[in-house]
This record gives structure tokens, C-alpha cells and sequence, in this order.
């Protein structure tokens, strides 16, 4: 079942493990912060893999350095790119998560989304 | 020795403090009793609703709740783990990840793009509509936020809200106001700051960084500037207008560029736009005015961010 | 290089570029701006269809200097310009029809920003139906998600607030999963751009390398894409979004947004996967059985509810879990039904949102079964279009429905194990349909003896009753027009491969 590569990918194993934490953590806390926490280490762990995969050994950042541009110079600069445009996704969807929190909890004073849902369905809105 | 007025500090004769910073703790708002006791009664009421009414079948349901979540999660982890077992070797320079495509940004992506850095070049040229849509992402976000948490000075009470006022008199019970150490030491570090973003945004395209790391930390400048010397301050040159109209022109300038970049591209036009010598400050065609505008939407939101959640506005 | 294929970039860029300058603008400006956008693109949308059809080949179009593996490029066939269109005409509709209700609901201060969403929502939605490369849809999709999200919660009360909360949460999660099946792609492929996606993955698994890792990938990114388009077990933020945001909201996010995803994901399963490997996987199972789960718990929830928009949405359940069901069918027939429900499953819904306002307006803005008692004659129009509107989901000839599930059922015959699984349940969902819809519909039309609300005359909501009529032409237009749409949605879906 399993395939040969586990302990060679060991970096990947660590981002896998972070990222299914991080995706319990969204899906089943119930307090909204904890579950924003979630998120982000959801995101982060994507971004270890993506770096992890990315590296290739022995070799140092695609940034050429006195002219040399031989492709066994340089890592694989893809991932990186990734990585960079999804840190702007997270912030941006983390800033959101953030301030939907902050107008709940100061309408209901509570963190806890299903005491939040019994409130309004007593309030009949 | 006793006549030093450090001396006379540290011996604990004098403070230099008192009557200069406010060290007193500010009054907190107490809501009126009733509204407390309203809300009291809520949670109590609710409490027993949710919790007390059939409280043994409900702790039955968190057990297995917490179990199930447990078990869901290893079972999630360990697809992901033989899925991870099977794929390529990491570090391995034969992976597929090397292949053609990040060859020709490596080997040609100095005289196609002019940036040494391989990375900016990618994103910002080859990869350019990608980053388009994540400034935009960015974009959407800050207008979500506004929604959210933006207090217009005439709005209507409704219930559970703030008003405007409310919300700028909340601000600052917990702080002491102009706390020296504090204004010292950000007017010593807010410039620093602000030369260390700049440097890093016009050398995005020589070095690591870029637009959106370099406006990340003039954004943590501005908000250190902010939390130092308040809002009175910061709104003699940062309001909410400035902010519209720097993300408006830096926004416009990156869609129309882009636009001509991608429109004389596809149709096999020359740009004409020159790339200069690598490694000089000004070259790479449009990287760096694109990092400059990136640096200034992202400082400014990050700035915008940071006054909506306090105070719900600038 | 004809001029007419720069339209799909022209469209792309000019909704967001309408985004970027709405937020100097008035709110007043920024609504027309937003009205010409959608008609503009729309209309090059429908020039481009016809381009296309003439010369009959799909077209790649860079966008920059480099071509494809290295730059980003965008690709247009018949079926993405189609959508195109449709998605426009929706949006038009539905912008225009709850426009009045946006005055009521949403402060005036806060207008110029709804505009400024709708218009990044179309340019999402434009970028995810043209987009060949799947970093650049994984970057709109989030685009899409945040834009929805805003137009969840502009309308303010603590439901839409916790409607959008829960909304965000499972579109993260369906992000997410979709993020890390597109690294784990890359690593095994080594490329973003799908024509290069899917050369590889055939490769592998010609080669038999890599079936394990293959597989789960699949399964990541179309688990991801399901979760956010509301497929059964994952839809418990839909009833209260769509049932408490603001009318234009609802309708957009039931009729585009979830379809946005949708069409996003048949563009995988071609362009990506490859659809003989698609329907080889198990992952076509797992889609049927939750399709036929939605179809029928979907009905059951919206006949337990006595309100007539969480209703409207939960009927939105069992029609994604339709269109999900002729996804698991693995055959062509299935993909043109699904495809085919996409596009009147869209029509309908927001014809019944829109109307479904007028009728709750007239009940002196209650939504309970019990006050709707004559609302039909209170607000003529929108009693006919909500009839209309309910007939087409009950799968009245001449109507869009009855077409979707003819093709459905087509599509099951001869089918050896599925066929009897799916015409079942297809009959118990028309049956349950027929139940809640014709109840809503006979109660509005029963004689109010009480006195209802005040009662709208005819000619008094010009616009909104323009609307109406176009919405029922087009349902109608749908439904009568099978033929040429379904020859239309095959040359499509060849284009793909």
C-alpha cells in the first residue's frame, strides 16, 4: 500500500500531517479563532510542501549570481512563484475570516458558531 | 554620584516618568446594569436550552463528536501519507517538476525578462496574469472588509452594532495615550522601517523580495507610526481617500500595463518597452514600476486593515 | 490573428478594470458601469460564439509575450463562449430584478461596493470558464469565493453574517483540498498548463507509474470543487446564504457562482484528467451515489420548510445532486444532460428568486407559507413567473426542466447497473418536486379572504416586470431550442478534448 518514497519525502510527510491538522481543525472546532487558526496552518503546510518539492539538492535560489545560468545551478524556481502568490491569497482570506468574526462576536458576544445559530433561530430573524 | 539624575533613578529616588507618561490605568466603559443583566439572562437562558435540556444525550454527542473528529482526521492524514509515499523523491534533480519549463527560466529568463531575480521574473512576466488576479484577490478582500467593518459617521443605530463614535471613544480605554518609550522608540525605528520596504520593493527584481514583501513592511511601519502617535497623527497624511485613490492609480496603472503587455503579446506585436542593462536599478521593462505598485496597494491595505479591525475606520 | 479573438481577454479585463475604477466612483455611476460591463461582455461573448462556430476550431490566446508552457494563455472554444453568454444574460437578469430590493436592503453608502464585487465576480467567472492553466483558476476561484462572501453579507442582519461565516468555512476547505491536489499534480507532472497536464497524466498512466498518488490527486481536487459547489453532504451553509442575502445576491450565487465551479470542474475532468481515465476512476461512483443522495434529501428538506426562500434553496440542493448524478453516469450523454441542467438550472432558479421577492413583498414582507395566500393576485407578474419558474423545475414540456431530465433519462438507458438506480430516483425527486412546488404554487393563487398586503397593479414595476418576461422567454427559448442546444453542447464538449 505504502510506496517506497516515505522517509525520502520526509519533509512532505510533516506538510501533509500540518495540512490534515489544520483541515480538522477548520472543519470540526467549533470556536471561530481556532478554526481561523486551522486555515492557516492549512495554507502553511501547503506551502512547506510546495517549497519542499521545489528544492533540489545541493543547489541554491533561482537568483543568478555572477552570470551564471546553468539550469544544475538553481532550484526549480515554480514553486516558489506558487507560494508567493498564495501567502496574498491567505492573508486576504484570513484578514475576511478575521472581521466576520469580529462583527459576530460583537453582536452575540460569543466565539462558538452553534450557540451563535441557536441565538438566531430564537431570535426568528 | 547622587546628583546624577540617572543614578537618582536607579536607586529608586526619582522618576523621570511621573507626570510625563499616563500611568494610570483609564476607566473602563461599563455598560448600564440592565443591558448587562438583559444579557445575562440570555446566556442563561440559553444555556439551559442548549446544555441542560438533555444534558446527558448532548455530553453523549460531544464524546463521539470528539472521537469521530479524531478519527476522521488520522484517517485524512494517512490518505494524504500514501499518497505522499508514492510521489517523486524530494531533492532529486531527475523529479518532473525539472523539466523544460523551469530550464527556459533559469537558462533565458535574464535576457527575456531583465530581472535577476528569476522568481520576480517569472511571476511578474511569464506568470504576469496570475499575479494580476492575486492583487486583485487582495483588492476584493479590503472592499469585503469596508463592508464589514467600515462605520459611516451617519449611519443608523441597529441593535448590536457600534456607531462611529462609540467605536473611536473605545478605542483607546485600555493604552495609555503618548507613552514616551514607545514614541521614541518608534520615532527611531518608523524610518528605518519605511527605507528597508523601499529598498526591498526597488530591488524586487535584483534580490529576494518585491512588491508585496516590501509592502508588507511599510505597512508594519505605518501601523507602528499609528499605534505611536494615534490616529490624529497618521490622519494628516493617511485617510481614507488617500487610500482609495493610491489603490485606484496604482491598480489602474498595473491593469492598463498589463493589458498593453498582454494584448501586443498576443498579437505578436513588439512592446517596445526596453529592458535595460541586468543588475542595474532601473531595467527590466515593467517589473519594477509593477513591484512599486504592488508595494503600494499592499502597504496601504495592510494599514487599511489594521484601522478597520480597531476602529472601523481611518 | 482575427481581431474577434481578443474578445475573451477584452472581457476578462474589462470587467475588472470596471472593479478597479467603480471604487472612485459614485454609487449611482458605478451601477451603470456595472450594467454596460455585463451587456458589453455579453454581447462580445455572442460574437465570439458566432466565430467560433463559423471556423469550428478553439483557439489559445497568450497572455504575454510567451508562449504556452512558460506564460500564462487562455483558451476558447465553443462551449466557453456559450457559457459566456449565458452567465451574462443571468447576471443582466438578475442585477436588474432585484435592484429595488438592494435600495431596501443595503445602506446607500455601501452601493458603489456591491457594484465593485458583482464586476470582480464576473471577471472571476469569465477568467475560470476561459483559463488553461490551473494555478490561474485556483487564483480566480478564490477570487470567486471572497466576491460571493461580500455578496452574502452586504445585506447586514446576524443571519447573512453567519451565513457567510459557514459560507467562507466550506469554500476554505474546498480551496484547500483543490490547492494541494494542484501541488501534488505539479509534482508529478511538472506542469500548471492543462494541454500539458493531461499528455502527461496519460503518459503515467500508460506507463502504470504513479496510479496511487494519480488517483488521490483526482480525488482531491474534485472533492475540493464539490464541496464548493454545494454537493449534498456539504451544503449546510446553502439554505441560510441563499435565503437571507439580498434577492440579486441569491440569484447570482445559486445560478453563477456554483455553476462557475461546476463548469470549472468538467473543464478538469476533460482538459486535465482526460475523461476516459475520469470515468475509469471510482471517483464517478462516489459522484453518482451523492447525486442521488442530494436529488432525494434535498426535495424532502425543502418540503419540510415553511419558507419560501430557504425552500427555493433547498431545491437548489437536489439540482446540483442532478447535475452531479450525470457526472457519475461516466457517459457523453450524461456529461451534455449535466451541462444542458447547468445552464437551465441557472435559468429557473433565478426566475424563481427574483419572483419569489415580488410575491413576499406583497405578503407584507413575509416569507411563511400561510401569509403567501393570494400573493399571486396581489403581484401578478411575479405570481406568473414563479409558476413558470416552478412548472420548468418540475419538468413541464415547453419549459428548460422537462429538457434536462429527458436528457437525464436518456443518458441512463442503456446503462447497465446505473440505469435503474437513476430512473428511480429521478421519478421520486420530479414526484417530490411536483409536491412542494404546485403546493406553493396553488397557494398563491387561492383567494385571500383576510386582508393581505397592499397589491401591486400591473404596469407599476416596469423593470422588474421586464425582467420577468425575459427570464420566462429565456426559459422557454431554453426549452423549446433543445435541439440546436445540445448539438451545440456536444461540438463543446469535443472542442474540450
Amino acid at each position: 500500500m505504502f510506496g517506497g518514497n516515505l522517509l525520502v519525502n520526509f519533509g512532505s510527510v510533516v506538510a501533509v500531517i500540518l495540512f490534515g491538522i489544520g483541515f480538522s481543525n477548520l472543519l470540526l472546532q467549533k470556536n471561530l479563532i481556532k478554526k481561523i487558526l486551522g486555515l492557516n496552518i492549512m495554507d502553511t503546510a501547503v506551502y512547506l510542501f510546495l517549497a519542499e518539492k521545489g528544492y533540489i539538492d545541493g543547489r541554491v535560489a533561482p537568483i543568478v549570481v555572477d552570470g551564471v545560468q546553468d539550469v544544475t545551478a538553481y532550484i526549480n524556481p515554480v514553486p516558489s512563484g506558487l507560494v508567493l502568490t498564495g501567502i496574498v491569497v491567505s492573508v486576504s482570506v484570513t484578514a475576511i475570516m478575521l472581521s466576520l468574526t469580529i462583527r459576530l462576536y460583537r453582536r452575540y458576544h460569543t466565539l462558538d458558531l452553534d450557540e451563535i445559530s441557536t441565538r438566531l433561530k430564537k431570535e426568528g430573524l | 554620584m547622587k546628583n546624577n539624575r540617572f543614578a537618582r533613578w536607579f536607586y529608586g529616588e526619582d522618576d523621570t516618568l511621573i507626570d510625563k507618561v499616563e500611568m494610570k490605568p483609564q476607566k473602563e466603559r461599563t455598560p448600564p446594569e440592565r443591558q448587562v443583566r438583559r444579557l445575562m439572562q440570555e446566556h442563561e437562558r440559553l444555556h439551559e436550552h442548549i446544555y441542560e435540556d438533555d444534558n446527558r444525550k448532548l455530553w453523549l454527542f460531544d464524546k463521539i463528536y470528539r472521537i469521530a473528529s479524531v478519527l476522521f482526521c488520522l484517517t485524512f492524514i494517512s490518505i494524504l501519507l500514501v499518497t505522499v509515499s508514492w510521489l517523486p523523491p524530494s531533492g532529486s534533480a531527475n523529479n518532473p517538476g525539472s523539466n523544460e519549463v523551469s530550464a527556459r527560466y533559469i537558462e533565458k529568463g535574464l535576457q527575456e525578462t531583465g530581472a535577476v531575480n528569476i522568481v520576480t521574473g517569472m511571476i511578474l512576466d511569464y506568470r504576469a496574469f496570475d499575479t494580476f488576479g492575486e492583487s486583485n484577490v487582495l483588492y476584493v478582500a479590503t472592499c469585503a472588509v469596508l463592508i464589514l467593518l467600515r462605520l459611516d459617521h451617519d449611519e443608523k443605530r441597529k441593535p448590536g452594532d457600534l456607531t462611529r463614535s462609540e467605536a473611536e471613544s473605545n478605542d483607546r480605554i485600555y493604552e495609555p495615550k503618548n507613552d514616551m518609550i514607545l514614541q521614541k522608540v518608534a520615532g527611531f525605528l518608523v524610518p528605518l522601517i519605511m527605507i528597508f520596504g523601499i529598498y526591498v520593493i526597488l530591488n524586487g527584481h535584483l534580490s529576494p523580495g518585491g512588491g508585496f514583501s516590501g509592502g508588507a513592511i511599510i505597512g508594519a511601519g505605518l501601523i507602528l507610526y499609528l499605534n505611536a502617535f494615534g490616529f490624529a497623527k497618521t490622519e494628516r497624511f493617511f485617510t481614507e481617500k488617500t487610500y482609495k485613490w493610491v489603490c485606484f492609480f496604482a491598480l489602474t496603472f498595473y491593469c492598463l500595463a498589463k493589458s498593453y503587455s498582454f494584448f501586443t503579446g498576443a498579437n505578436h506585436l513588439e512592446s517596445g518597452i526596453p529592458l535595460g542593462t541586468p543588475g542595474a536599478i532601473l531595467s527590466s521593462g515593467l517589473i519594477l514600476p509593477l513591484n512599486i505598485c504592488v508595494g503600494l496597494v499592499v502597504a496601504c491595505t495592510m494599514y487599511a486593515f489594521y484601522a478597520l479591525f480597531r476602529k472601523g475606520g481611518f | 490573428m482575427a481581431f474577434v479573438q481578443n474578445f475573451p481577454f477584452f472581457s476578462i479585463i474589462l470587467s475588472m478594470f470596471a472593479g478597479i475604477v467603480s471604487s472612485v466612483l459614485p454609487a449611482k455611476a458605478a451601477k451603470w458601469l456595472n450594467t454596460f460591463v455585463i451587456s458589453a461582455v455579453g454581447v462580445m461573448s455572442l460574437v465570439l460564439l458566432r466565430f467560433l462556430s463559423a471556423t469550428g476550431r478553439p483557439f489559445v490566446y497568450w497572455m504575454g509575450h510567451f508562449p504556452a508552457p512558460w506564460g500564462n494563455e487562455i483558451r476558447a472554444g465553443l462551449l466557453e463562449a456559450g457559457m459566456a453568454v449565458v452567465f451574462c444574460v443571468i447576471m443582466l437578469l438578475s442585477m436588474l430584478g432585484g435592484r429595488k430590493k438592494l435600495l431596501q436592503e443595503v445602506e446607500y453608502s455601501k452601493h458603489n461596493l456591491y457594484y465593485i464585487l458583482t464586476d470582480l465576480l464576473l471577471s472571476s467567472l469569465l477568467a475560470m470558464i476561459y483559463t488553461n492553466d490551473l494555478f490561474t483558476a485556483y487564483v480566480f476561484v478564490e477570487i470567486n469565493t471572497i466576491a460571493a462572501c461580500g455578496l452574502i453579507m452586504i445585506r447586514q442582519n446576524g443571519r447573512t453574517i453567519e451565513a457567510a461565516v459557514r459560507y467562507m468555512i466550506m469554500s476554505l476547505l474546498g480551496s484547500g483540498l483543490f490547492l494541494i491536489g494542484l501541488c501534488m499534480i505539479y509534482t508529478l507532472t511538472g506542469h500548471l498548463l492543462m494541454s500539458n497536464i493531461q499528455d502527461a497524466v496519460a503518459q503515467l498512466f500508460a506507463d502504470g507509474a504513479y496510479t496511487v498518488p494519480l488517483l488521490t490527486t483526482i480525488g482531491l481536487m474534485s472533492a475540493g470543487l464539490a464541496i464548493k459547489s454545494a454537493l449534498f453532504p456539504f451544503h449546510s451553509w446553502l439554505p441560510d446564504a441563499y435565503g437571507y442575502s439580498t434577492v440579486s445576491s441569491a440569484a447570482m450565487l445559486s445560478s453563477l457562482v456554483s455553476k462557475g465551479y461546476i463548469f470549472l470542474l468538467i473543464k478538469i475532468i476533460y482538459r486535465v484528467i482526460g475523461f476516459e481515465i475520469f470515468t475509469q476512476s471510482k471517483i464517478i461512483n462516489i459522484f453518482f451515489v451523492f447525486g442521488l443522495m442530494g436529488m432525494i434529501f434535498g426535495s424532502l428538506s425543502a418540503m419540510r420548510e415553511n419558507d419560501i426562500r430557504r425552500m427555493i434553496s433547498f431545491s437548489s440542493v437536489a439540482q446540483i445532486g442532478y447535475i452531479y448524478m450525470g457526472f457519475g453516469l461516466g457517459t457523453t450523454l450524461g456529461m451534455v444532460a449535466s451541462v444542458y441542467h447547468i445552464i437551465s438550472h441557472a435559468a429557473t432558479k433565478s426566475l424563481l428568486f427574483i419572483s419569489a421577492i415580488g410575491l413576499t413583498d406583497v405578503s407584507h414582507g413575509s416569507r411563511k407559507f400561510h401569509d403567501l395566500t393570494g400573493a399571486a393576485y396581489r403581484n401578478k407578474i411575479a405570481g406568473i413567473g414563479f409558476t413558470v419558474g416552478s412548472l420548468s423545475m418540475v419538468g413541464m414540456p415547453m419549459f428548460s426542466g422537462f429538457v434536462s431530465k429527458l436528457l437525464f433519462s436518456q443518458a441512463a438507458v442503456g446503462h447497465t447497473i446505473k440505469m435503474l438506480p437513476t430512473l428511480i430516483v429521478l421519478g421520486i425527486s420530479t414526484i417530490l418536486n411536483a409536491i412542494y412546488f404546485l403546493k406553493t404554487v396553488i397557494r398563491i393563487y387561492v383567494p385571500d379572504h383576510r386582508q393581505g398586503g397592499e397589491s401591486i397593479p400591473l404596469g407599476a414595476e416596469k423593470v422588474y416586470a421586464l425582467t420577468i418576461i425575459c427570464f420566462i422567454a429565456f426559459n422557454v427559448a431554453l426549452g423549446m431550442l433543445s435541439q440546436p442546444i445540445e448539438s451545440w453542447i456536444l461540438a463543446g464538449l469535443s472542442m474540450f478534448g
